[in-house]
């Protein structure tokens, strides 16, 4: 094999383990860090269920996998397909209001044969690509000629998979698309205008909203309103988390999450189940390590060679961070209660896989120098 | 654009993404520090509101039921126990069609309506992983038939556990009582805190007199549970402390001779040890199933034994008042004596009746030719009336009263079990109270021969009788002998509760009192020879008729019993004591128009006292059927 890489320039010689892989070694770290927290985590939550930790195990490795099929492509290849990812999840979303499962009241699911999965899970990635793609293509800074189609790039997506209903993943969906936006150098002033038409927007939204979207809402504003209903969640969260204290009740002695007062203790409500285990020196650290996660990935962004791997890669740190601050903000009572996982320590499948792709990316962006800048 | 103007606008690029991405890290940052100030306030502010609700969460406190005191008679035979009963119980979380499921079992085991009711009614309660009962005491056969077929029910499964047993019956139930369930007033007389998890309290009896002594006090467990309330370890014990068996004084063995002695009546004995108050039988006829209460008893049931004309449910012995009649007289003479009424000696003649002076009415007496002179032996022994009209008349009411009390006329004995009256002992106070009217002489003559307002109850009678016996001493009539704590292992013996001697002036005056007894039983004339005269002992008696409201003094006398409707016939009454000299046992019987009491309560009586001073051998006693 040719030791200089003629597409990349690289000697893959010279390179490390990690590098030769086109892996990032800081940022994989933090992931197997908080991975390996999640199933000491979910091992206890589940109170010791192997299985459990065995079927998440190979979810991780599938997910793993993805990762680094994802790393190996290079940012280029991704530009590329960029527009066709995009236009490919927007039909499957517009198929999954045709044909989708329904489960829950909400209709998010698209059966393969093979495997069911949820395109909006794929658009999260899509939305930014098809972002950083057109900016790109385009330039940074849209101005009033080129806004409305980011903002359509943005809305089409978000109005179908608000229309499952999945109000959380539209949101999420929304907000990744505005990031690449707004670290495609949106102007200031256009900002302040979006969020003025988003406040104007909130009664609007209220009154589009289905019953169990509000009660939501309701419950968070006032979570004693139904203390056995859906105030419930949030009540025994707070007690898993407080009752934690400094030190936190040990590994396997959280009685919150093992007696299952606390719902969704291995999904949704994990970090509540964590810090009851750990105390407030677990629940810092692992909010340290979520921190450090997110300035890798935006420390690889900044050192983006084009302006389509930053705006990708800022966009995906970002949104991580995201993630991670609903969930914990939903979890300790800040926020209200809405259907979002805590990325690398839920317990479940499909939003593993668009995780782990996202991180491929982000190494792709790390490993895939070009020794002369375009 | 030229390769400069690129590379500048590359370079503001670049540095716009930079500052962005920075103030993006920044705006992380604070977010991170707001999450973390969140985890401070729930996890170190909050951190002990929040723990005390963690624990609340998953403790649960658990009461342990006590295992209930055993009741026992005198030697030790079973009145009262807790035996193996078997259940069938049904986890309504396992069985999904719970209906079809009963349909299905009734097949194998009877199931009435009223089970189905039960089981429905319970299940509300109970939580739905726990077994709730569609049957109680299955027979061995149901048990078995079950087990074979088990198979075919799964969520149903049969429980052995305890159950109030009575091997007596129906002969103990006025005296042992019953348990039932436990109600809100139950609760609140008992202490809600000692019977979280006690299923049956004491309801009537021995049960209910010293229900806290059967109990025994509650154990406690802290036990772990999850979210649905299943309870997975203890964190804490605290053992229940079993409830104390009880040894009674009753003779078992006694009160079936007494109660099958008055089989067919309604009546009521009362049977006393006079030197120590202690209640040999005590019966009241007709009896009950008690065990039919201790699950509950079905609406039907108890409207039947409610509207049953022989009132089965109504405790005779303790709670039924009757004018004493002539078992009053015995009272009546030491009185006139002590009051120097009347000498033992001073013969009175009998007309067959008794005039007041300036009142038209006659007073008759039972005996329409009349008996002749009397002495004070020959009146009690034949039970003559215009004697004890003439010696009532004599003492006045007030003088009679007076000493009336002594006899345990009037007031509760303070027996230990509930449900007890007190009667009444007439006096000017009573009535003026009572009735709001002034007190007549003619009332007083009544009052000689145990008629009229003044009433008895057939245990105020037996302690009378307890009280001539022993020359005015005896005690306290009790059921309890001795308190066995079974945890101690110790057995402690019931103090005696000496009544206060009845101060006589001339204590010869007993003798010539129990002298006239003992001439009822054994000489010629006397109302209860035929009873007396071929016993192995000399026995002290004095019969006795209360009449029915319904018949005055107006009426012709004593008539023809066998010829009234059985409502309209007169009590018979009887007291007695035995052996005379030196009273071993003392006795009163009732039967509820039984006529009379020679013919009828004294032969009754008679087969308790030869059954408790012959001291036949102990028969195994058999178990009580439900007839």
């Amino acid at each position: 094999m040719n030791p200089l890489s003629a597409e990349t320039g690289r000697d893959n010689r010279s390179l490390g383990f990690f590098a030769r892989h086109y892996l990032d070694g800081p940022l994989l770290a933090l992931i197997v860090m908080l991975l390996s927290v999640s199933l000491a985590t979910l091992y206890s939550a589940t109170g010791n269920d192997g299985g459990a930790l065995w079927s998440q195990l190979k979810r991780l490795s599938v997910g793993l996998a993805v990762l680094v099929v994802c790393a190996r492509i290079p940012p280029d290849g991704y530009r590329a397909i960029a527009p066709a990812i995009y236009a490919g999840t927007l039909l499957l979303l517009v198929l999954v209001l045709v044909f989708g499962d329904a489960s829950k009241g909400a209709q998010r699911w698209l059966d393969l044969g093979i495997v069911r999965f949820q395109p909006s899970e794929l658009m999260k990635l899509a939305m930014p690509m098809a972002v950083a793609a057109y900016l790109h293509a385009t330039g940074v800074a849209p101005g009033v000629r080129r806004l409305p189609v980011v903002l359509l790039i943005i809305a089409l997506p978000a109005a179908l998979v608000g229309a499952q209903p999945d109000l959380g993943t539209a949101l999420m969906i929304t907000m990744s698309g505005l990031i690449a936006l707004y670290l495609g150098g949106l102007r200031w002033r256009w900002m302040l205008g979006f969020a003025a038409t988003a406040m104007a927007a909130i009664p609007l939204l209220w009154f589009n909203m289905h019953d169990y979207q509000r009660s939501r809402v309701l419950t968070f504003l006032n979570p004693e309103r139904d203390p056995l209903g859906a105030g419930y969640h949030i009540t025994q969260s707070k007690i898993a988390i407080g009752s934690g204290g400094a030190l936190g009740k040990g590994w396997g002695e959280g009685t919150q999450a093992r007696l299952d007062f606390l719902p969704e203790s291995h999904t949704d409500f994990i970090f509540a189940a964590f810090a009851e285990e750990t105390g407030l020196i677990g629940a810092g650290l692992l909010l340290l390590l979520y921190f450090a996660l997110t300035a890798r990935c935006l420390i690889i962004a900044l050192r983006g060679q084009e302006t389509f791997q930053r705006l990708l890669g800022g966009s995906l740190g970002i949104i991580f961070f995201c993630y991670v601050f609903i969930n914990i903000g939903m979890v300790c009572g800040l926020l209200p209660v809405v259907g979002v996982p805590l990325p690398l320590m839920s317990f479940g499948g499909t939003s593993i896989v668009s995780l782990m792709a996202g991180f491929g990316i982000l190494m792709s962006i790390q490993t895939h120098r070009k020794l002369v800048p375009s | 654009m030229g390769n400069f103007d690129r590379l500048r606008d590359l370079y503001a690029e670049r540095r716009s993404f930079f500052a962005r991405t920075l103030v993006a890290l920044a705006f992380c940052l604070l977010l991170m520090l707001l999450l973390l100030w969140r985890a401070f306030d729930l996890q170190i502010l909050q951190h002990e509101q929040l723990s005390t609700r963690s624990n609340d969460n998953r403790m649960r406190l658990v009461t342990v039921p006590p295992v209930r005191g055993l009741i026992f008679d005198r030697n030790g035979v079973v009145l009262a126990q807790n035996s193996p009963a078997y259940v069938l119980e049904l986890v309504p979380e396992q069985v999904e069609d719970i209906e079809a499921m009963l349909d299905a079992l009734s097949a194998i085991v009877k199931i009435d309506p009223s089970d189905r009711e039960r089981f429905y009614e319970r299940r509300k309660r109970t939580p739905s992983y726990r077994g709730v009962p569609v049957r109680t005491r299955l027979s061995f056969e149901e048990v078995a038939r079950f087990q074979v077929n088990r198979h075919d029910f799964p969520g149903v499964d049969v429980r052995a556990g305890l159950t109030r047993e009575y091997p007596l019956g129906k002969s103990m139930s006025h005296l042992v009582g019953y348990v039932g369930g436990v109600t809100e007033r139950d609760l609140q007389q008992f202490g809600e805190a000692d019977y979280r998890g006690t299923t049956h309290i004491g309801k009537t009896g021995i049960e209910r007199q010293y229900e806290e002594l059967l109990h025994g006090s509650t154990g406690a467990k802290i036990v772990e549970t999850n979210a649905t309330g299943r309870p997975l370890r203890d964190l804490d014990h605290r053992p229940a402390n079993p409830g104390s068996n009880l040894h009674l004084t009753v003779d078992a063995r006694l009160q079936l001779v007494a109660k099958e002695a008055l089989k067919g009546y309604e009546g009521a004995i009362v049977a006393l040890d006079p030197r120590n108050g202690e209640v040999l039988a005590l019966v009241s006829e007709p009896g009950f199933e008690p065990r039919h209460f201790v699950d509950g008893i079905s609406h039907e049931r108890y409207r039947t034994l409610n509207n049953d004309p022989r009132r089965p449910l109504y405790n005779r012995a303790l709670a039924g008042t009757y004018p004493p009649g002539s078992t009053i007289k015995p009272v009546m003479a030491m009185i006139a004596l002590e009051e120097q009424v009347v000498s033992p000696e001073q013969r009175i003649y009998c007309p067959g009746h008794f005039e007041l002076p300036n009142v038209t009415r006659h007073y008759r007496c039972w005996k329409r030719r009349g008996h002749g002179w009397m002495d004070l032996e020959r009146a009690v022994a034949e039970s003559c009336d215009v004697y004890f009209y003439k010696i009532a008349h004599e003492l006045g009411i007030d003088r009679i009263e007076k000493m009336l009390g002594w006899f345990s006329l009037g007031q509760e004995t303070g027996i230990d079990l509930p449900g007890e009256r007190a009667g009444i002992a007439p006096s000017r106070a009573w009535k003026r109270a009572v009735r709001g009217q002034a007190w007549y002489p003619g009332e007083t003559l009544n009052i000689g021969i145990g008629q009229g307002v003044m009433t008895m109850t057939p245990l105020q009678v037996a302690l009378m009788t307890a009280r001539i016996g022993t020359r005015g001493g005896s005690a306290t009539p009790h059921v309890l002998r001795a308190i066995e704590h079974v945890d101690e292992g110790r057995t402690i013996a019931q103090a005696q509760k000496p009544l206060p001697d009845i101060p006589i002036a001339n204590p010869e005056h007993w003798s010539k009192v129990h002298d006239s007894m003992v001439a009822t039983m054994h000489s010629p004339g006397g109302t209860a020879l035929s009873v007396g005269q071929d016993a192995a002992y000399r026995i002290a008696g004095k019969t006795g008729t209360s009449q029915v409201a319904g018949l005055s003094q107006e009426d012709e006398v004593a008539p023809d019993t066998e010829s009234l409707p059985k409502h309209l016939r007169d009590h018979a009454l009887f007291m007695a004591f035995a052996p005379a000299d030196d009273p071993r046992i003392a006795v009163a019987v009732i039967v509820e128009h039984g006529g009379s009491g020679g013919a009828v309560a004294a032969p009754i009586a008679r087969q308790v006292l030869d059954a408790w001073l012959h001291e036949g051998p102990v028969e195994v006693i058999a178990q009580d059927t439900a007839s």
